[in-house]
């Protein structure tokens, strides 16, 4: 293999679909992320759109009982695991390694695999429409249900193998977070010197590497179950069906926790800097961010109050989960006593912030409702439950993420968002979404079960479904207002600069967009809110800070080499995956695919590890390929620093303190400002050792 | 300059210091190693709850055959411990023994799914199959899937001899040989609650006629074998 790696050039350029294809920078794959999972939210809206239009009145014919069935399916798992969870790992890219100054993630080329294979998971998922063969037993696909008997399509195979994939993915994106997390921070950033959206990206990638597994089982029984014979859910051979409930919530419930942390992560950025004041109480939200994470494992037969575990396990879990709304409600506390006494500031990202804390309290005491076992009897499988979870996933989750999209939108385009657009797209959501699942909590307590794709006029539900119909179109309209407001706001906008918020985290400090290298000199972080600290004490000093740190010559700091071996690998992953979907028959190999699909991984692997740098910098660099976030603040030596390109101008060389970031004028030996000794910068790579 | 690139490629972080100290291929591993606990405890779970649930045989005391796998299962062991020496003599930087201990490793693992192989087709042909009964299902996919993890372990070790035939192993890089360690030893370990459970606590369950939840049946049973 080395051969190969050897007659196929490392790929290197900078722009050009090419240069995104084989990408490892955290921030293009982040962007990628955000993009291609915007696609299946827009996906996802559409199926959504089917079933209000389907249930705006009763007896529709619109679509059939089985197109409706594949809809929701097809809506839930693709809103949970298309939609929320890559949205989060998008600012997870793009956020995680500028707020904790390093320069990309722990490991560049795992972070594209990560990638890649979400696309492709994503893809395999939605093929099952080209073949007609949609999954459709619901976002849980309950056995048995789901045995070949009752599921003789292959919309199953299609539904476990994507969710699969999109495990590796998911996987192979919390590996890579926690071990950034806890190993790149910069020098000074303590653990609870963390911001606290870095705090729960660690607690959901934790949460993510032990309940993904559990899931994993499940979906290989099933697997097995409808291709092998097996009887893991098949009641005829003595299998039980309950056990993939216990497997499914196992990883179900920890899995909602995955959905919100992040979004609450975001909240807890999003608040203080538009209240001007720190977060309340910071140490105590970390805690109960912790405590959620942990919590989060005791509590996922609430699911399951209707099956009939006894009264012991009932109560049991109903105790657990009555407790774990404490935890939930302190941070809710937290984020109020930010508001209290702050100079709130109503951009669109803290409209979307104070929308999130609203809606959340909504489906949080909708969640305490059904905690309550004999309550939950009669809500159970209702349009209540349908309630509950778009209060937490779209009120909770999807607001949070836009929060972050207004909040992080200028760091990462250097443009401003227009604000009139947002504001009115925050507002079409936020009335949107009330008039559309609000009144799904009467039609549940009415008895309107879930999952039913229609009903009759004498129940009476016709009114509120229609009414939720509309709410529909609401936010339809408000989607479209967010895009074209992104269309705009990258033409028209002014620059934003490089913190127009005034914002307390490390990601501010430097210029916007970021720099391929994020930080020219690697941060020492001074506190928790560090840019804040940092801004103060400089303004009280008289010399406020106006600019970004400096731009340097990219060239001569090293960052990790674009790679092709990342996209091969995932697409062996696609292949092992896919190929379980053909079935030859035959007597000893039946499903020969997927083999080719392991050959491409093996190959795939074996390049990625003996890769070699890429040629530019062969000869004179000796820096890691990977996790090299760490390695680069020289004590006392001195980059050269330039001047952002101006046109086709030259660059102009100014000299900065490498030990205090002061501004130096050429001729000093010494730097006034920190007496670190000053280096000749003529010679960086001698410097960067 | 091909020199250089080697170095620059092959011992990625050595030089680079973490937040903690801990290398991030090595937290990487942990992490990934507690996300496969997780694994195998969900097989062991499901393995666990249908113990003695089989409607039709053959049942585990049918055909388990407990001394062979003592065997094997004694073999593997043995490969942790050939393991062992390839780190201390990639510490050591004594070039022959690394790849010695290394292939050791790898053929003591062959030698385990030489074993395995060998089990899986006896019971097929004694009429066990994964369709056969819920023990067939579980048994087949728990020690498939544990099966397939020693597999990987191999060809890691195999393509860590052939690098280390190069020359290319030695104290710089003993995170290398580490970390295939760290993971062999993991899947080692599995299979020891692998066969507590399966063979010498469950190896003795009978059809659901018979009383499987009994231990101290299991155990004179097993006694009574030798
Ligand atoms: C205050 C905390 C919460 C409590 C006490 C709570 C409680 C519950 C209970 C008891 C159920 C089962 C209801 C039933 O099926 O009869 C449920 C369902 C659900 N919850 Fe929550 N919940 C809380 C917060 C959340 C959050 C934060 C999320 C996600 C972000 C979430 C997502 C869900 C989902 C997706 C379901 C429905 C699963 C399904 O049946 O399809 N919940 N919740
Ligand atoms: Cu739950």
């Amino acid at each position: 293999m080395a051969t190969l790696t050897d007659v196929i050039d490392r790929p290197s350029g900078e722009s050009g679909l090419w240069s995104w294809i084989t990408t490892v920078d955290h921030k293009r794959i982040g962007v990628l992320y955000g993009v291609t999972a915007f696609i299946f939210l827009l996906l996802g809206g559409i199926e959504a759109g089917i079933i209000r239009l389907q249930l705006s009145v009763p007896d529709s014919t619109l679509v059939s009982a089985d197109t409706f069935n594949q809809m929701f399916t097809m809506h839930g798992t693709t809103m949970i695991f298309l939609v929320i969870m890559p949205l989060s790992a998008s600012f997870f890219n793009f956020v995680i390694p500028l707020a904790i100054g390093a320069r990309d993630v722990a490991f560049p080329r795992l972070n594209a695999f990560s990638y890649w294979v979400f696309l492709f998971g994503g893809l395999l998922l939605n093929a099952s429409f080209l073949t007609n063969q949609a999954p459709d037993a619901g976002w849980f696909s309950y056995a048995n249900l789901t045995e070949k008997p009752f599921s003789a399509n292959q919309g199953l195979d299609y539904w476990a193998l994507g969710l699969q994939v999109l495990g590796v993915s998911s996987l192979a994106a919390a590996f890579n977070f926690i071990v950034t997390i806890v190993n790149m921070r910069a020098p000074g950033m303590s653990l609870m010197r963390m911001p606290l959206f870095v705090w729960m990206t660690l607690v959901t990638s934790i949460l993510l590497v032990l309940a993904f597994p559990v899931i994993t089982v499940g979906l290989i029984e099933l697997t097995f179950d409808r291709n092998f014979g097996t009887n893991f859910f098949v009641p005829e051979g003595g299998g039980d069906p309950i056990l993939w409930q216990h497997l499914f919530w196992v990883f179900g419930h920890p899995e909602v926790y995955i959905l919100i942390l992040p979004a609450m992560g975001i909240v807890s950025e999003v608040l203080p800097t538009f209240s001007r004041k720190p977060l309340f109480g910071y140490p105590v939200v970390v805690f109960s961010g912790v405590v959620i994470g942990i919590m989060g494992w005791a509590v996922w037969s609430h699911h399951m109050f209707t099956v009939g575990l006894g009264p012991v396990a009932v109560t049991v879990f109903m105790i657990t989960t009555m407790l774990i709304a404490v935890p939930t409600g302190v941070k809710i506390f937290n984020w109020i006593g930010t508001l209290w006494g702050g100079q709130i500031d109503l951009k669109t990202a803290m409209l979307f912030a104070l929308g999130f804390v609203a809606l959340f309290i909504v489906g949080g005491l909708s969640g305490v409702s059904h905690a309550v076992a004999p309550s939950d009897n009669q809500q159970q499988d209702t349009y209540y439950i349908v309630a509950h979870i778009h209060y937490v996933l779209f009120g909770g989750a999807l607001f949070g993420i836009f929060a972050g999209v207004y909040y992080w939108f200028p760091k990462l385009t250097g443009k401003l968002f227009h604000e009139g657009l947002g504001k009115l797209h925050f507002w079409l959501y936020f009335i949107g979404m009330n008039v559309t699942f609000f009144p799904m909590h009467y039609l549940g307590l009415n008895g309107m079960p879930r999952r039913i794709y229609t009903y009759a006029s004498e129940f009476g539900w016709d009114g509120l479904n229609l009414l939720a119909s509309l709410g529909y179109l609401v936010l339809f309209v408000g989607t479209l207002i967010f895009m074209v407001n992104i269309l705009i706001s990258l033409r028209k906008e002014p620059d934003a600069g490089h913190d127009p918020w005034d914002a307390p985290g490390l990601e501010w400090s430097i210029a916007s967009p970021p720099p391929s290298y994020n930080f020219a000199k690697i941060p020492e972080v001074e506190g928790l809110d560090h840019y804040w600290i940092v801004k103060r004490r400089a303004a009280a000093e008289g010399r406020p800070v106006t600019e970004p740190e400096a731009y340097v010559d990219p060239s001569t700091i090293h960052m990790p080499d674009p790679s092709y071996w990342p996209l091969v690998t995932a697409i062996g992953v696609l292949v092992l995956a896919a190929g379980m979907l053909f079935d030859t028959g035959w007597d000893y190999i039946r499903f020969p695919i997927p083999f080719i699909g392991g050959i491409i991984c093996f190959i795939g692997i074996i390049a990625w590890a003996n890769e070699p740098p890429a040629k530019e910098h062969a000869g004179g660099d000796h820096h890691a390929e990977d996790g090299h976030g760490m390695a680069h603040h020289p004590a006392t030596a001195t980059a050269a620093v330039m001047e952002r390109p101006a046109g086709a101008a030259g660059v102009t060389v100014r000299l900065l303190c490498s030990n205090c970031g002061n501004q130096l004028s050429s001729s000093f030996r010494f730097c006034p400002y920190c007496g670190g000794a000053v280096e000749s910068p003529a010679d960086p790579d001698h410097q960067e050792g | 300059m091909a020199h250089h690139t080697e170095i620059s490629h092959h011992a990625p972080e050595e030089e680079h210091p973490t937040t903690t100290g801990i290398n991030n291929r090595k937290l990487l591993m942990w992490v990934f190693l507690s996300s496969d606990c997780l694994f195998f405890g969900s097989l062991i779970a499901t393995y666990m709850v249908y113990r003695g649930q089989s409607l039709v045989g053959p049942y585990p005391v049918d055909i388990i055959d407990v001394p062979i796998t003592t065997i094997s299962t004694f073999v593997l062991l043995c490969s942790s411990f050939a393991m062992v020496r390839a780190l201390a003599a990639t510490n050591e930087d004594r070039q022959g023994a690394i790849i010695f201990w290394l292939l050791m490793t790898a053929f003591l693992g062959a030698i385990f799914i030489g074993f395995q192989v060998y089990e899986f087709n006896l019971f097929k042909t004694e009429g066990l199959r994964i369709d056969t009964n819920l023990f067939g299902t579980t048994f087949f996919t728990l020690t498939g899937f544990h099966g397939a993890h020693v597999t990987l372990g191999i060809v890691w070790l195999l393509g860590l001899a052939w690098v280390a035939k190069k020359g290319r192993v030695g104290p710089k890089t003993a995170l290398d040989v580490e970390l295939a360690g760290l993971y062999w030893h993991f899947v080692d370990i599995v299979w020891i609650v692998i066969f507590t459970l399966l063979y010498l606590i469950g190896g003795f369950d009978t059809g659901p006629a018979g009383d499987p939840s009994l231990v101290p049946h299991s155990i004179t049973g097993f006694l009574g074998l030798i």
